[in-house]
């Protein structure tokens, strides 16, 4: 059912090792959730609220009933356990539980025969509403005290006071992650009760605690397979249709397949909180920061999700990678209308690099020096306090190294021509090349890695040496980054055997990788496999006298003492481990203390051309210098540096998920602008290696970084081609033109 | 309705409904799952296929338009061991992530190929900008076809 991974590649780390799943994926021949298929299968539909808020009088599901070729049509009254899900707090019905909180909820669903009579029952259904007036103001929410979680941070003395302030309101829109593969699950009955599921997930053990739950059934009785998925970004961090295509696998006996189409994906999964942020930087008339002041506003949607702890993030990140000793912040996220929002790349330290960057720019203009001169003079480094929570990560944190590579980078030439494939707005711009007007910005962002708070961070890997060479055993999910190679690259390196494929388990075969977000898999997932590596090793030595383990045996002083069969005489050797971070605690009432387990830090600079009269941008460049702890294979972080930019830039200069009084206006790739080959500037990368402490190798996660201070950078372009203040992403055209 | 298409050099016959797309038809009906559904509007290209030597979104094509015709999918271009220069040239500069969006690159690039063995970068992105592809920004993508572009296949 899965995709094989062992294919002909070699190699350890610090090499641009090829993927192993990339012969299946040219060929068109892996399989995704959204492939998987069986003859005697069932489609699965969804009836969905057309109001952001109502309540659900009656629902007659008569009609859908009725129709040939209908299995099952099922609602809240169906659900067979726990009537609520959700990954850190239970709080969304499976289906609408009597009053809808958001436009395109789920009130019933449909197995039938084939897809189109699956859609036509749900559609026949006949619900009655009584709309309700929608919470759709996040001010308003805070006002009437509609929260998921409120933090404050209080550091140092709250009377300090500087010389020189800045004031400033940043807003950023919501973010879709438009993975390209939409949701898509597969349910197969087993026979006695239960049920394997391959859905797209980012974190399938969390995924099979919320099913169970909802399904009242024994652990052992759903087994969450990873599945093929075409992308994530945060959207497969939360339950879509889990739930539910298990309830018509269970109601029916069948197979279920469900796959929801572009517009349905758009309701389907959460976004990027948008936020507000009222900022105030103080400082003293040399340029070092004496206190920062901000209020941040997150509007979290109907639902909990991942709320708090994007909050968490965008509250601990206010100052940036920035030294500062005086810190108030006062950050909520609120319960409104609005669609659910949760994990997008970033997850809430993005919001607050937009605020924070464009305060240092406007900072230095203040103070009338260099902007990159005045981040230098205030970076963060290794040893140094967090501003906000005053923890210190004894590791290193090449703030102004990543700044001094990125200044180093040539700028390029002025545009000198008019094809209009390199002017704003492409071939349908009407403006010479001589009337458009070029910029230049930077910015820096910080994330942490891993999950903070105290959260019980941990993953487990399983590495056997068999026969046939070594496999690599986990749930952690490849989305795309390629976790896979690296996994493979670090068992190589360790066991010196360089057949390794890995395999991945359901959750009934092995315990939690966590989720693949936070930038977290290369430095758990990644380091669970170097420690059981390291494990089987040492064991395989320690058994065999031996000093050295290659590919075709145990090695002492040079000669083989037994080979790769005689070690394995017995059968497979294993060693399993669970890899925890270091610990990491929630913060007291101030904010305050050892929150994170480490830190990662990114620089950018963008170069964009402007056509004022028309409001329009073309990014020309983006160049960034990014910490990685250590290289374990350049071209895949290569890769994610030049992928997270572009989704960067996306927020910079045209994805916004417009939302009216609740309802998503543009859920569809038509109305909902992604970057295009087109659109995306040049991009040139540096890599700062900085080892980690708890890395393995010294790895660190660099996943999220290139999208946080991509954005600001942009802005900051255009606002010098502009001399606007354009304290909004993504700038539209409007705010350019000044309408 | 019987419609008989010519798939992969191969002649198939699928019984489709008048509302279906061959894209729908190459997945369900015909075992191609390699063509990918990812927007259903044209704007993505996961789904290109070549039709009658035109690269077109096979989700914007009624597969009852498609009697008759020849269609290449990405599973005609090449297969393990025999992989076509522009899957080899994808895997090797790493222009492959979640995968979802390569079979629409490889199907399109080959066709641009075919059509300009020696497109410039402005050329490779103008014949390209009807994919998106959401995880690797373009750039490996670019290298790939650059590449490519100076070998001349």
């Amino acid at each position: 059912m899965t995709t094989p991974t062992r294919t002909h590649v070699t190699g350890g780390i610090g090499t641009s090792v090829r993927r192993p799943d990339g012969v299946p994926k040219v060929t068109g021949n892996f399989a995704y959730a959204s492939d998987l298929h069986s003859k005697d299968m069932l489609w699965g539909a969804t009836l969905r609220s057309p109001h952001a808020h109502a309540r659900l009088i009656s629902l007659d599901t008569g009609p859908a009933l009725a129709m040939t070729g209908v299995r099952a049509v099922l609602t809240q009254d169906d659900v067979p356990g726990l009537p609520l899900f959700g990954q850190e707090e239970q709080d969304q019905p499976v289906l609408c539980d009597g009053v809808a909180r958001y436009w395109g909820e789920p009130v019933a669903i449909v197995a039938a025969d084939d897809e189109e009579t699956a859609q036509r029952a749900a559609a026949s259904i006949i619900a009655e509403w009584e709309p309700l007036a929608p919470l759709d103001d996040p001010e308003k929410a805070a006002d009437d005290g509609s929260l998921f979680r409120e933090l404050k941070i209080r550091r140092g003395d709250k009377e300090a006071a500087g010389t020189v302030v800045v004031e400033g309101v940043y807003e950023t829109a919501s973010q879709d992650q438009a993975p390209l593969g939409t949701e898509a699950g597969f349910a197969i009955p087993d026979g006695s009760g239960g049920l394997d599921l391959y859905v797209t997930s980012q974190w399938v053990h969390v995924d099979h605690r919320q099913i169970i739950a909802c399904l009242d059934m024994e652990p052992d009785q759903i087994r969450c397979h990873p599945a093929g998925i075409g992308g994530a970004f945060g959207a497969r961090e939360d339950i879509s249709l889990h739930i539910h295509v298990a309830m018509l696998s269970l109601a029916t006996g069948r197979p279920v397949k469900m796959e929801y189409d572009r517009s349905e994906s758009f309701v389907g999964h959460v976004k990027r909180h948008p936020s507000k942020m009222w900022y105030r930087h103080e400082a003293d008339a040399d340029g070092n920061l004496v206190k920062v002041t901000a209020r941040l506003l997150l509007d979290g949607g109907a639902y909990a999700h991942t709320s708090r702890a994007v909050l968490a993030n965008a509250a601990f990140f206010t100052v940036g990678p920035y030294r500062c000793d005086n810190v108030v912040v006062d950050a909520q996220v609120v319960k409104t209308n609005n669609p659910p929002c949760g994990a997008m790349r970033g997850f809430g330290a993005v919001q607050a690099c937009f605020g924070y960057e464009s305060q240092m720019d406007r900072l230095a203009e203040e103070l009338g020096v260099d902007p990159l001169d005045l981040r230098r003079q205030n970076a963060m480094r290794g040893g140094d306090p967090l501003a906000t929570s005053g923890q210190v990560i004894d590791a290193p944190l090449p703030t102004v190294e990543v700044i001094d590579a990125l200044e180093a980078i040539p700028l390029p030439e002025p545009l000198a021509s008019d094809d209009p494939r390199l002017l704003p707005g492409g071939t349908g711009l009407t403006t010479p090349a001589s009337k458009v007007v070029r910029g230049v910005g930077y910015a820096v962002g910080l994330k942490n890695v891993a999950f903070s708070e105290g959260f019980d961070d941990y993953a487990e890997a399983r590495v056997v040496l068999t026969r046939a060479g070594v496999e690599v055993h986990t749930a952690a999910m490849e989305v795309g980054q390629g976790l896979v190679t690296v996994c493979q690259q670090i068992a190589r390196t360790v066991l010196g055997i360089e057949n390794v494929a890995v395999v991945w388990d359901d959750t009934s075969h092995i315990g939690s990788a966590g989720s693949t977000s936070a930038s977290r898999q290369t430095q758990m997932t990644g380091g669970a496999v170097h420690a059981a590596s390291v494990g089987l090793r040492d064991r395989i030595l320690a058994d065999f006298g031996g000093d050295e383990l290659r590919n075709d045996g145990v090695y002492r002083a040079g000669e083989r003492i037994a080979t790769i069969d005689e070690i394995c005489a017995e059968g497979p050797v294993e060693h399993l481990v669970r890899f925890r971070h270091p610990e990491t605690h929630p913060p007291d009432e101030n904010g305050q203390g050892d929150v994170h387990a480490g830190f990662v830090v990114a620089a950018h600079r963008a170069v964009v051309d402007v056509d004022p009269e028309l409001g329009l941008v073309r990014v020309v460049r983006v160049d960034t210098a990014q910490d990685v702890g250590k290289a374990l294979n350049p071209q895949a972080i290569t890769g994610q540096l030049e992928g997270g930019i572009m989704q960067g830039v996306g927020l910079a200069v045209m994805e916004e998920l417009v939302v009216d009084h609740g309802v998503i206006r543009n859920p569809t790739f038509t109305d909902y602008l992604i970057p295009t080959f087109l659109d995306a500037p040049a991009v040139e990368t540096r890599i700062i290696e900085a080892p980690d402490p708890w890395g393995p190798f010294g790895a660190k996660g660099i996943g999220e970084s290139p999208t946080i201070s991509s954005t600001p950078a942009v802005v900051a372009a255009i606002r010098a081609a502009t001399g606007k203040a354009l304290t909004r992403a993504p700038v539209r055209p409007q705010d350019i033109v000044g309408i | 309705m019987n419609v008989t298409i010519t798939v992969n050099g191969e002649q198939r016959v699928a019984d489709v409904a008048a509302s279906e797309s061959l894209l729908n038809v190459l997945r369900d009906d015909l075992d191609l799952p390699g063509t990918k559904d990812a927007c259903e509007q044209g704007e993505c290209g996961s789904c290109t296929v070549i039709l009658d030597g035109e690269a077109v979104c096979s989700c914007l094509v009624m597969a009852a338009d498609a009697e008759g015709s020849e269609v290449t999918t990405v599973e005609g271009m090449g297969e393990e061991g025999h992989l076509h220069p522009v899957q080899e040239a994808m895997l090797a500069e790493g222009a492959v992530q979640c995968g979802f969006c390569t079979p629409g690159f490889v199907v399109a690039g080959a066709h641009l190929l075919e059509t300009n063995p020696h497109p410039s970068e402005l050329e490779i992105r103008e014949a390209l900008s009807g994919n998106i592809c959401r995880c690797t920004g373009y750039g490996a993508i670019l290298r790939a076809f650059e590449t490519l572009s100076e070998e001349g296949t």
